[in-house]
């Protein structure tokens, strides 16, 4: 009985140790830590270009993120992509806060930075960002880039 | 000729189908026997016990020495490109996705699929299935449905263990040798990282995995010819077999987790 007893402490050690490497893959490794967001409220805006934004990208404020993006989809009357944004329900923005596309880093992922308004309203499930500012493309960069290099040339020549 | 050849073809055909069926039919039978074993948990138990921590040694030495070359490894090739604090994202995606659960699979066959092989043969060329068969115990239940059930259920713990390790390995080399920046290496792992889309995925190849390492080392003792020249076939065939059968469906299940 005393060896069965032993037996028992070693498999349920093992247990053990196993559950613990869950969490801490779950935790440390993975992004639970930063995805649990148990009340949210969820708000859609209207991009020109999204670039290459993925759904579950953080959208975040003064650098803190304060939601995930939902799903992204294509609205074929405007032709402009719609993404719907969950908003951690701890953070209140004004209605007339702005979304802009931004990029971490120069080769980072890409994110929703939310910067607020002035409204005393504020944003509440269902409602939609008016004020956006799509991705920078870096293709659309280059030809104003070269367009306005080709206009100043031409001035040049006068 | 030709005739010869062709029929050569079916009856290869024929002994391949037959093999397949005697498989399938030998894992449903174990599985029925399996059901009954909840009112004895304490034949599982012991087997965990056999496969799961003896192993525990071979597991985490791998885990951490994988993790210690990838972080090695992984650095040299990111450096190149200047992005070396993206080293713990490398690291962690590799393990959880791919070497986690494969290289745990294999070593899992080579530890713990030979023995179990190994002793169902020997159990079955010194005719101590039959007995029990005598003494109307079933095998399938007594013998080969507690070590299956101590498989499924040890083969994703080990595995979630190696990668731990493994994880952890790639920090120590990383952070603590090479010197690459500790919040960057954590933050950007935690950004990359999805815990259904990466480790999720890692946690059912595990499980498929031991599914059929297990089911391939006790099918090869069960139907080994009684014999020590048949059992020690059997045991390189177990080797063999789940070796090429978890890298075949590694491949089928990252086709079909491919996004």
């Amino acid at each position: 009985m005393q060896n069965n007893k032993s037996l028992d402490f070693w498999v349920g050690l093992f247990v053990l140790l196993g559950a613990g490497a869950f969490v801490f893959l779950a935790l440390r490794v993975g992004n639970m830590s930063s995805m649990s967001l148990s009340d949210s409220y969820t708000v859609s805006a209207k991009f020109d270009n999204i670039g290459g934004l993925k759904p579950r990208a953080p959208i975040k404020s003064a650098g803190v993120v304060v939601g995930r993006i939902g799903d992204i989809t294509f609205d074929d009357h405007t032709f402009q992509a719609i993404v719907s944004m969950q908003m951690d329900a701890r953070y209140k923005f004004p209605k007339d806060s702005s979304a802009k596309i931004l990029t971490s880093g120069l080769l980072g992922e890409q994110y929703i930075g939310i910067e607020a308004g002035g409204d005393v309203n504020l944003l509440a499930s269902g409602d939609k960002i008016k004020m956006t500012q799509s991705a920078i493309v870096l293709e659309n960069l280059i030809s104003q880039f070269l367009f306005s290099k080709a206009a100043e040339g031409k001035d040049d020549a006068k | 000729m030709i005739y010869r050849l062709i029929s050569q073809l079916g009856q290869s055909v024929r002994n391949w189908l037959e093999e397949l069926g005697l498989a399938i039919r030998t894992l449903i039978a174990i599985l029925l026997a399996g059901l009954g074993l909840w009112r004895r948990p304490r034949l599982v138990t012991t087997q965990i016990h056999f496969i799961g921590n003896y192993s525990l040694v071979i597991i985490l030495v791998s885990g951490l020495f994988v993790g210690f070359v990838l972080a090695y490894q992984g650095y040299y090739t990111l450096n190149r490109y200047g992005s070396e604090s993206a080293l713990g994202l490398l690291v962690a995606l590799s393990l959880a996705r791919e070497l986690g659960p494969v290289v745990t699979a294999l070593l899992f066959a080579g530890r713990a699929g030979t023995s179990l092989t190994a002793e169902i043969g020997l159990m079955k060329a010194g005719e101590q299935l039959a007995a029990m068969e005598m003494m109307a115990v079933n095998p399938l239940q007594r013998v080969l449905a507690p070590r299956f059930i101590a498989g499924l259920i040890a083969m994703p713990i080990l595995a979630a263990l190696f990668t731990a390790m493994g994880v952890f390995g790639g920090y120590l080399v990383g952070v603590q040798l090479i010197g690459v920046d500790e919040g960057s290496f954590w933050s950007q792992m935690q950004g990359g990282v999805d815990l259904w889309e990466d480790i999720g995925n890692g946690i059912i190849k595990s499980i498929v995995f031991g599914f059929a390492a297990t089911f391939i080392a006790i099918y090869q003792g069960y139907q080994a010819q009684p014999t020590p020249e048949g059992v020690s076939r059997a045991t390189t065939r177990t080797v063999v077999l789940s070796s090429l059968m978890v890298l075949w469906l590694d491949f089928v299940l990252t086709a079909l987790m491919f996004k």
